[in-house]
């Protein structure tokens, strides 16, 4: 008897472990349906910078580089149509193979042809043509096609961010015959070498693609196609989802919306979580009085309990984390212990709210002042957070009223400078420093508030060209506390906080702190 | 001119009058005084919020998030832990500021076009009435979100953008009344006593149209609660955290409705009886003063 325990054993965990290891292998076929709350204005990636682009064009399209659709910290550049590539010793020389046996959707090969043509437009557009992230790539000095399956990029100068930079999820490869013969062809066409068709657009109502059988990934797409619907109101998105008449929305839903259809549909929907790249900050006017004393700046900021806010906020709307400039849980994140050390993140709130207010009256602030907050009319998390503030900044005697302005009144509030003290707000489609901070430069046409700080200026570029991780994180540190704290030109509010109830068929999808990221679809499986 | 003695005397009158009249009225339109002591009852909570609200209605209270109603709040709390039974008593100040406000503005503006425009009819009435029905020609709702788009949304724009909607409508009712003044044989003997136009518009006609005015005032208050509301819900009206109902009843409101049903529910509630209350008073008061309603 003895000797049979033994295989009786292997075989009794084989049994146990085998539904669970079928049920991980990825399955082919079946269709993805998603929601999207918004619809892409144009087919044209690299001119827009809406989700409503990302989310039902990109499954069509491949980028040089990709992050990682595997990565949580949506931090970790991988290759997409580049197998492999090399860094020169100074920094200044990136080098690109590519996969071979890449075709465009019309059965052409892909080749560095493609992909210079691409950055060209990204980097140079033709008169006519917009490029919202040229900007991004002022480093770069030349970009070459040595042969077919090799580009290279020869930079002014290092730059940390570049690899990151190209694995912009808006950076599609283009055809270079269709770019030269029309540079605005793919606003009103679709045409690339990802891993699904265009089948058709039903403005309104849905936007359809059909699997790539010569994807060079093989084995992939598993998904036979996908089917995304157009649904801008949230509470017919939840529905939709509770319906099950759509599997995921790749934005987010609020607290209370997951709450539901976790209580609706118990096992049959998965929650994935995330910090997201997305924070709402205040913004003051500089040169209005009394913005333009940073006693009364760092007041507004002191008065904030982040820590209580952080845990009763995140219930109701979609905000969570108190962090510092950069989204936390990712690799330049500040520490908590180095963040309680800065203005306003203190955990003893009722000392800082007395520092506030003594801030306050050495600026010649008197009690009750009244000043009017301007913010922008979306229910998440713009209105509670408004609530919140207001709410904090009575508690050291401000009277604030606020002004809800439609988002399209919002921008030209902002843009114009037609404010005392507005909610402002920064999203990224990749955890970079470089691309979240950029708007603080003085120079830069996002500095609604209007400050002028050479010394944030210089750090940026310091930690933008430090090639060292430690020495960027040091750099980033210091200009954290001149920005939230020793200037405190803005006020951070919470990090906000990216919820993905999906129905728990759809496998092999992996949630990231950007709602840019990850859409291409090609890992995306279904269960039975 | 009255002696001291007389004056004295018809006060006395007047004093005796007028609770035998709120009795009659009681006695034979009880709905319509149903709707008066819900009115006074609101006014009395408007006037005295600050005193009898249990807590600040902008204080955000995170230990009592969602709280269900309780002997420490009795309508429950909100999504800020605000209780809702503080901001309902305030919520009344705003609709009443607005409901009086505009209504008495969009009427007393009315009357006077009405008046004015059935006075001197001819062209002046031609034209009055065209302006009038273009404005007509758009729904209430409508032509108050269009104003509150334009104007940005503040108390004062609000009860602005409620008012001009409510004009046409009180001239038109006006004039009607009006014309048939406008053919008295006390106007003719006021014109040809050579009095101004301004003296016969104002102190010979206008006090003779006072009934229907009076009628579509109150009508007015009701549907100007519910406009501010209306208005307020879509986001359009008085702005967070100043306490109004139909504020507190978009927002968290709709996406709790499930879990805290009562955030919903009590501003609802306070909505539906104010106006309901305000068109049962009106219905009533229309009927009391109403000479051939009067003699049925």
């Amino acid at each position: 008897m003895r000797r049979w325990r033994g295989p009786f054993i292997a075989l009794l965990i084989l049994a146990l472990a085998l539904p669970v290891w079928a049920q991980e292998k990825p399955r082919s076929g079946g269709e993805l349906v998603f929601v999207v709350p918004s619809e892409p204005p144009s087919y044209d990636a690299h001119q827009e910078e809406t989700f409503g682009v990302i989310h039902p064009v990109a499954p069509h399209y491949s980028t040089l580089l990709r992050v990682d659709p595997l990565d949580k910290t949506g931090t970790k550049p991988v290759g997409d149509l580049a197998e492999s590539w090399t860094v020169s010793k100074d920094g200044l020389v990136y080098t690109f193979k590519l996969h071979k046996g890449v075709k465009f959707h019309d059965g052409s090969e892909m080749t560095s042809k493609d992909v210079k043509a691409s950055y060209d437009k990204i980097l140079s557009p033709p008169a006519g043509v917009k490029s919202l992230r040229a900007s991004a790539y002022a480093a770069v000095k030349e970009i070459e096609a040595p042969d077919a399956h090799t580009v290279r990029f020869t930079l002014k100068w290092p730059e940390s961010s570049l690899l990151l930079n190209l694995a912009s999820p808006w950076n599609w490869i283009y055809k270079a015959d269709i770019l030269a013969k029309d540079p605005q062809w793919y606003m009103k066409n679709v045409m690339g070498t990802g891993p699904f068709k265009f089948v058709e657009h039903v403005r309104g109502s849905h936007w359809v693609g059909k699997k790539n059988p010569d994807y060079w990934d093989k084995g992939k797409p598993y998904l036979d196609g996908y089917r995304a619907i157009f649904i801008s109101n949230s509470a017919a998105q939840v529905a939709a989802v509770r319906g099950e008449r759509a599997m995921i929305q790749f934005r987010s839903f609020s607290p209370p919306e997951r709450d539901s259809l976790v209580q609706a549909l118990g096992p049959k929907i998965t929650v994935q979580e995330s910090p997201w790249d997305c924070l709402n900050f205040v913004s003051m006017h500089h040169q209005k009085k009394p913005f333009d004393d940073k006693r009364v700046r760092r007041a507004l900021s002191l008065a904030l309990d982040r820590y209580e806010g952080s845990k009763a906020l995140s219930r109701i709307t979609l905000v969570k984390d108190v962090a510092g400039i950069i989204v936390p849980g990712t690799p330049y994140a500040t520490p908590p212990q180095e963040l309680e050390k800065l203005a306003g993140y203190g955990r003893d709130i009722n000392a800082n709210r007395a520092e506030a207010k003594r801030l306050l009256r050495e600026a010649g602030v008197p009690e009750g002042f009244a000043f009017t907050f301007k913010n922008r009319g979306i229910p998440h998390p713009y209105e509670p957070l408004g609530i919140w503030l207001i709410d904090q900044w009575r508690q050291i005697g401000l009277n604030v009223k606020q002004e809800i302005l439609e988002a399209s009144a919002y921008h030209p509030m902002l843009m114009r400078g037609d404010f005392e003290v507005a909610m402002d707000f920064q999203c990224g489609f990749i955890v970079e420093p470089d691309l979240d901070l950029g708007r603080f430069l003085s120079i830069s046409d996002a500095n609604y508030g209007k400050h002028k700080d050479t010394v944030i200026d210089d750090l940026y570029v310091r930690q933008a060209r430090a090639t060292d991780m430690e020495e960027r994180k040091r750099i980033l540190r210091t200009l954290e506390k001149r920005l939230l704290d020793d200037e405190a030109h803005v006020v951070y509010t919470l990090q906000w906080h990216r919820i993905i109830p999906h129905n728990s068929r759809v496998k092999g999808w992996t949630i990231t702190p950007s709602h840019y990221l990850n859409n291409q679809l090609d890992t995306v499986w279904l269960t039975e | 001119m009255a002696t001291p003695l007389a004056y004295d005397l018809e006060v006395v009158e007047t004093r005796r009058r007028w609770p035998e009249a709120l009795r009659d009225f009681g006695r034979r339109r009880p709905l319509g005084a149903i709707g008066a002591v819900v009115i006074v009852f609101m006014l009395l909570v408007a006037g005295l919020a600050p005193v009898i609200s249990p807590y600040d209605p902008v204080a955000i209270d995170f230990g009592a998030m969602l709280a269900r109603p309780s002997s420490a709040h009795w309508l429950g709390t909100d999504s800020f832990g605000r209780d809702v039974l503080s901001r309902l008593v305030h919520g009344s100040r705003t609709a009443l500021l607005v409901g009086f406000g505009a209504s008495i503005l969009g009427a007393a503006i009315g009357a006077i076009l009405g008046v004015g425009s059935a006075y001197f009819g001819g062209r002046v009435d031609l034209y009055v009435q065209r302006v009038m029905d273009i404005f007509l020609a758009f729904p209430l709702i409508i032509l108050a979100l269009a104003l509150v788009a334009i104007l940005g949304n503040s108390i004062p724009n609000l009860i602005m953008a409620i008012t001009v909607p409510m004009i046409p409508r009180c001239a038109l009712v006006i004039r009607a009344s009006a014309l048939s003044i406008r053919e008295m044989a006390y106007v003719d003997a006021a014109r040809a006593a050579g009095f101004g136009h301004a003296r016969i518009v104002l102190r010979h006609m206008l006090p003779n149209v006072m009934a229907p005015f009076l009628i579509m005032l109150t009508a007015f208050v009701g549907q100007a609660i519910l406009l501010e509301s209306s208005l307020s819900f879509l986001g359009l009206g008085v702005q967070e955290p100043t306490p109004a109902w139909g504020l507190m009843l978009s927002g968290a409101a709709v996406e709790f409705a499930e879990r805290a049903p009562w955030m919903a529910i009590f501003p609802g509630l306070a909505i539906s009886l104010a106006v309901f209350a305000f068109n049962l008073f009106g219905d009533s008061l229309r009927d009391a003063l109403d000479p051939r309603l009067r003699t049925q």
